[in-house]
């Protein structure tokens, strides 16, 4: 069998696969990191966003063998060692950017990589086009846009601590 | 998904070898169309040939009066390179728009072209400039390479190496999504170019194919009123659930207005 060496959350590990084992799966089933979720699994829903060296991917949309090499993050790396949640998390749980949950990991994940792609700042318009990629089915996106947009601001340094949500 | 064989060879020659030995074996490079239909057990390679580390397939740059783009340029590259804003906008425009970010994170111009799917974006930049293809074996105008849905002129084992773009005086491209898929209903891209003008349908037919009488009126007069009473014949368009023919035959006049609008 193949084997996959790769860097998950800062860890090195090396894996044996098949050349058809997903990324999702080799995350899941083998690392046992189950925060990556496969909803649709037909690259449109984005429940399996990760990160691989710093760009968010679908990972039920490539193959395990082809992050050979590669670092990848997953919801599971995100906060500090401490429990501190990334400024993002932070966001999602402040203006309550979840209801069932389900698709809040490939949420983080892919408004992450979209904060850091537009170092200016997006508007409402630009952070709802942005998500395309991800599918919410209870929360009608509006709190999550406002997370993003409350996140964005502590990412970018523009202010130190996130904006309260209003009442 | 049927299991199968990985070989990630590092030059054009390595890759080459190993597809022509087994007519079974497929190329990947992104992966954000085979490896859905590989789920659906469309197909069933016996290896998949991952070309992402084959450094000849790579970059973007400017020679001349030309914009050479690798096949492993990604969407979002191609999208993001100041090279391609600058020569072609609308080619940069029309790789923002294809898939959403994760597919532009991983897809690349090389296998979209490839693929040829009646629905992509980019067939119809390559048609619409004149492009030429590039392969490890020869070159091949735009005008010759797509033959209709999921086919071109590429033969069994033969790879796309990079694809030339003739640097246009004006470009402009326009697309109707539908609403769920975000898929091509009908688009068109519009092109003076050197040899002459362009006019090109995608997503409404089974391939990407010129509109000779819209060519004409453009050539004649470049504005959206000369091409906003010319009428596109239904007879070899597509009609499925998602529009009729008819529908994808308004949408080309309509969406033909709007390319000629934003290529200025």
């Amino acid at each position: 069998m193949p084997q996959v060496t790769l860097t998950v959350n800062g860890t090195s590990h090396t894996v044996e696969v098949e050349g058809r084992t997903l990324l999702v799966e080799l995350l899941r089933e083998k690392l046992r990191l189950t925060g990556t979720h496969v909803g649709c699994d037909t690259s449109q829903c984005g429940a399996c966003v990760v990160h691989v060296n710093g760009e968010s991917v679908k990972s039920c949309t490539m193959l395990a063998l082809q992050a050979d090499g590669g670092e990848v993050t997953t919801i599971e790396g995100l906060a500090k060692p401490d429990g501190t949640l990334h400024p993002m998390q932070e966001a999602f749980r402040e203006y309550h950017a979840l209801q069932c949950g389900f698709c809040t990991p490939g949420m983080v994940m892919s408004a992450i990589d979209l904060v850091q792609k537009h170092p200016q700042g997006m508007s409402e318009k630009e952070i709802r086009e942005g998500l395309e990629g991800n599918l919410c089915r209870c929360t009608g996106y509006h709190n999550i846009v406002k997370a993003i947009a409350a996140a964005q601001e502590v990412m970018h340094g523009r202010r130190a601590e996130l904006a309260p949500a209003a009442e | 998904m049927y299991d199968f064989a990985y070989h990630k060879p590092t030059t054009v020659a390595d890759a080459v070898k190993i597809l022509s030995a087994d007519p079974d074996a497929r190329p990947i490079s992104g992966g954000q169309t085979l490896l859905p239909a590989l789920k659906h057990r469309l197909n069933k390679p016996t290896a998949v040939v991952d070309l992402s580390g084959i450094a000849e397939l790579k970059g973007i740059r400017r020679e001349g009066d030309k914009l050479v783009i690798g096949a492993l340029a990604k969407h979002g590259e191609v999208a993001n390179s100041p090279e391609v804003q600058a020569a072609i906008p609308a080619l940069a425009q029309m790789a923002s728009t294809i898939g959403d970010t994760q597919v532009r994170n991983r897809g690349t111009i090389g296998g979209s072209v490839s693929n040829n799917d009646p629905a992509a974006d980019y067939p119809a930049a390559v048609l619409g400039l004149d492009a030429t293809v590039v392969t490890d074996k020869r070159r091949i105008a735009a005008d010759d390479f797509f033959q209709g849905m999921f086919t071109t002129a590429l033969e069994p084992g033969e790879l796309l190496v990079a694809i030339e773009f003739p640097i246009p005086e004006k470009a402009g491209y326009a697309k109707m999504r539908n609403p769920a898929s975000r898929y091509v209903m009908a688009g068109v891209f519009v092109a003076k170019t050197k040899s002459g003008v362009r006019v090109v349908v995608n997503g409404a037919g089974p391939g990407v194919f010129r509109q000779a009488e819209m060519e004409k009126a453009l050539a004649a007069n470049w504005s959206a009123d000369a091409v906003a009473g010319i009428k596109q014949a239904p007879d070899e368009l597509n009609g499925d659930i998602h529009g009729s023919a008819e529908y994808r035959a308004h949408l080309v006049t309509v969406m033909a207005k709007r390319a000629v609008a934003n290529a200025g």
